[in-house]
């Protein structure tokens, strides 16, 4: 069903269907789908003609001036008050808005390549239409086509509409959000920005927000190791209880503990921050028992920020060991039982058992997943978000507090009142390049791993 | 003998009570979180476990406030989450299928893309997800429900895993008995993926009643909470209203259980097919 790429040179080169087609070929490599429409293959031939014609239109009406005022994002960069001679008055002229140029200039940028992707499409068909003429080949109807979009090309048929999707909601976004960071767009610069260059990654790397963002890439660091390794060990040991010989119900147990994770987060983790409160339940239960004197600050703002830190790293692990014990019990039902038993004959105790032989086989069988999951706490947004918004308070921060990660960082830099829009974006690339590193490390390292 | 069974005997007991006392700890705060709702209380604050007096006031004022108009948030969350469970799971489950079974030239490119484009953190498109709606006209339930399903596209990773286990030899066989692709994909592919499909569904279909973040940034210029999904609606109700609804914060508690129970036991459904999404992933390093 799926045949091997064929290493034999094409039947025709583009050349050759240049030099001998006949005018429609000549004139396809100008005006696309007119050898298809001559050969009566309406619905491509009228799509491609279509599409150019489309794309022709919009470039002369917009695209042109969309690409050229991506080069200085607007001319006029600050308010200006201009006398306007047709009404006689002084009128107050507004920035050119940088942010809607640029974001036209990128929508702009991905048009021209995928029309430049379009056209390479069209040549590679006019080739092989070429190929059937030349050749007196069957040369296939319009009908023939249409139906080969439900069978030999069912992938174009099923994948135009998400790809269309993903570019517009995620591949254009990411791309804005790139070009951003070589700007200057911020507070001082809200409306009209210009290129900068590397400006802001200077200025995170080593200007005014150095001093927020090595600190907070560390904690974020700690935090993605903690998180991870509390979530899986105690998921494990969890999964392994309940697995044990003689538990009945196994089933309920699990369903008992998934409750937390499957209640939505944002109402969990904000009740948990009321119930961590300074007057809130826990601290009125522990001063009721006589077990502490006074409340204890957990995540105020105010708080100790290691109290604050191992208090979200404790509530992490309440809302992910359910996850990871539903993981690793699937794994623990499959591990394969002969080790275990030889283990326990040669006199081996639980203990030893699970040290060498259960932990280290989840361990393997997990790693991938435990690479998605550490990643997955990096940008984990929710848990700061909603615990403790950031807090507590660090006065040597800019716009960050104790227990911030770089995504929450991200977004105070974005909807704070601090507006450092272009740093932002550097944050979000700077993540990019730590999960990539991270990640690109570690399947090279399990891979090795695996062959070995 | 006697002596093993009684040692037996011991640590069965030791490990149900270890199992009754965390599943205890771990349920604790949710019970809170239930019995908080039920509190009568209207200083904003709840500062006990056992509310001090019972009442089901929070539940009758949060449906019928106009300041938080509930309904209209429940109302509009079920048709965003309607339709983009629809559109999300056509869109899914037909990139899924494509990226599984058939070989075509860009399949590699899209695969690796689509990777690369995981790695970005969410949240930096969030600004220009704002403009581009706003450029539209779309800073509404409708623009939402576009968000949610052009993201569709790139959560495919659990559906694929799940077309990759079902053997290729029976669309071959189908394929040489003449049926073209389309049909195997109607006839064989879908019928045989009825778990994945409802999987693929239910988190579709419960993304917009948990998520706030873009809720927020798309509806909130519109300044009227009649437009609101559920989420951050009732987000919006303890943040964005500080101190003046302090008093409300039950009626939030109460509103908040109201979504929770539902969603929960979707999830509670859905737990199995979580866990083979997740190791079926895992096996594909």
């Amino acid at each position: 069903m799926f045949k091997k790429k064929s290493n034999l040179p094409p039947a025709a080169t583009y050349k050759e269907v240049w030099q001998k087609g006949d005018l429609s070929f000549k004139l396809s490599f100008f005006f696309m789908g007119l050898a298809q429409l001559k050969r009566r293959q309406w619905a491509q031939g009228i799509s491609l003609l279509g599409l150019e014609l489309a794309f022709i239109g919009w470039l002369s009406f917009s695209g042109v001036s969309a690409l050229g005022m991506l080069s200085n994002l607007g001319a006029n960069k600050t308010k200006r008050v201009v006398f306007d001679n047709a009404q006689g008055v002084y009128l107050t002229k507004l920035p050119d808005n940088s942010v809607v140029i640029l974001l036209f200039g990128v929508l702009a940028v991905i048009l021209v390549l995928a029309m430049i992707g379009l056209y390479i499409a069209s040549l590679r068909s006019l080739r092989t239409l070429y190929v059937q003429v030349r050749d007196g080949e069957h040369v296939a109807t319009n009908r023939e086509q249409l139906r080969s979009l439900l069978d030999s090309r069912l992938h174009l048929t099923l994948m135009v509409i998400p790809i269309i999707g993903v570019m517009a909601f995620t591949v254009l976004p990411t791309l804005y959000m790139i070009s951003m960071a070589f700007t200057n767009y911020d507070s001082k610069h809200p409306i009209g920005f210009s290129w900068t260059g590397f400006k802001a990654f200077g200025n995170v790397l080593t200007g005014d927000l150095a001093g927020t963002f090595f600190p907070v890439l560390g904690w974020t660091l700690v935090w993605a190791v903690c998180a991870t390794v509390t979530t899986f060990f105690f998921g494990v040991l969890l999964a392994m209880l309940i697995e044990s010989k003689g538990i009945t119900h196994k089933g309920l147990w699990r369903t008992l503990f998934v409750i937390v994770y499957a209640v939505p987060q944002f109402v969990s983790l904000l009740m948990m921050a009321q119930f961590l409160d300074l007057q809130g339940p826990l601290n009125t239960l522990l001063m009721n028992w006589g077990w502490i004197s006074h409340p204890i600050n957990f995540i105020g703002a105010s708080a100790n920020a290691t109290v604050a830190r191992i208090t979200v790293i404790v509530v992490n692990m309440w809302i992910g060991i359910p996850v990871s014990m539903l993981t690793s019990t699937a794994i623990i039902q499959n591990l394969p039982q002969d080790q275990i038993e030889a283990a326990r004959m040669d006199g081996a105790n639980p203990f030893q058992v699970f040290r060498h032989i259960t932990f280290p086989q989840i361990l393997f069988v997990m790693a991938p997943a435990l690479i998605q999951q550490f990643i997955g706490n990096i940008n984990n947004f929710n848990v700061i978000f909603l615990l403790t918004g950031g807090y507590p308070m660090n006065n040597n921060y800019n716009g960050a507090g104790d227990t911030d990660l770089l995504v929450t960082w991200l977004y105070n830099l974005v909807f704070g009142q601090t507006q450092r829009y272009n740093a932002s974006a550097v944050l979000g690339i700077l993540i990019f390049i730590i999960s990539a590193t991270v990640s690109l490390l570690a399947y090279r390292r399990t891979n090795a791993f695996k062959e070995g | 003998m006697t002596s093993y069974h009684a040692q037996r005997r011991a640590s069965l007991i030791a490990r149900y009570v270890l199992l009754a006392l965390l599943a205890a700890l771990w349920l604790f705060p949710i019970v809170w979180i239930v019995l908080a709702s039920f509190s009568y209380n209207d200083t904003g604050f709840v500062s006990t476990i056992w509310p001090k007096q019972f009442t089901l006031s929070n539940y009758t004022g949060i449906f019928t406030s106009t300041q938080f108009p509930f309904v209209y948030w429940i109302r509009n969350t079920l048709f965003v989450s309607l339709v983009s469970m629809v559109l999300s799971t056509f869109v899914t489950i037909s990139v899924a299928y494509a990226l599984s079974r058939l070989r075509f030239r860009f399949r590699k490119p899209y695969l690796q893309i689509a990777l690369v484009l995981g790695m970005f953190p969410g949240f930096m498109s969030m600004i220009a997800l704002y403009y581009i709606l706003k450029s539209f006209n779309m800073l509404n339930l409708g623009g939402l429900i576009l968000v949610y399903v052009g993201g569709a596209g790139l959560g495919f990773y659990i559906a694929k895993g799940f077309f990759d286990t079902i053997p290729r030899s029976i669309d071959e066989a189908a394929e040489i008995d003449g049926a073209s692709r389309w049909q195997v994909f109607l006839h064989i592919g879908l019928p045989m993926s009825k778990p994945i499909i409802v999987y693929t569904a239910l988190t579709a279909f419960i993304a917009p009643w948990t998520d706030f973040i873009f809720s927020g940034i798309i509806l909130s210029s519109s300044g009227n909470a009649k437009t609101y999904t559920i989420a951050y609606g009732l987000y919006n109700m303890v943040h964005a209203t500080k101190g003046t609804s302090t008093t409300y914060f039950t009626w939030f508690i109460a509103g908040c259980v109201v979504i929770a129970v539902p969603i929960t036991i979707l999830f509670i459904i859905m737990q199995k097919f979580y866990v083979n999404g997740i190791t079926a992933g895992a096996d594909k390093g």
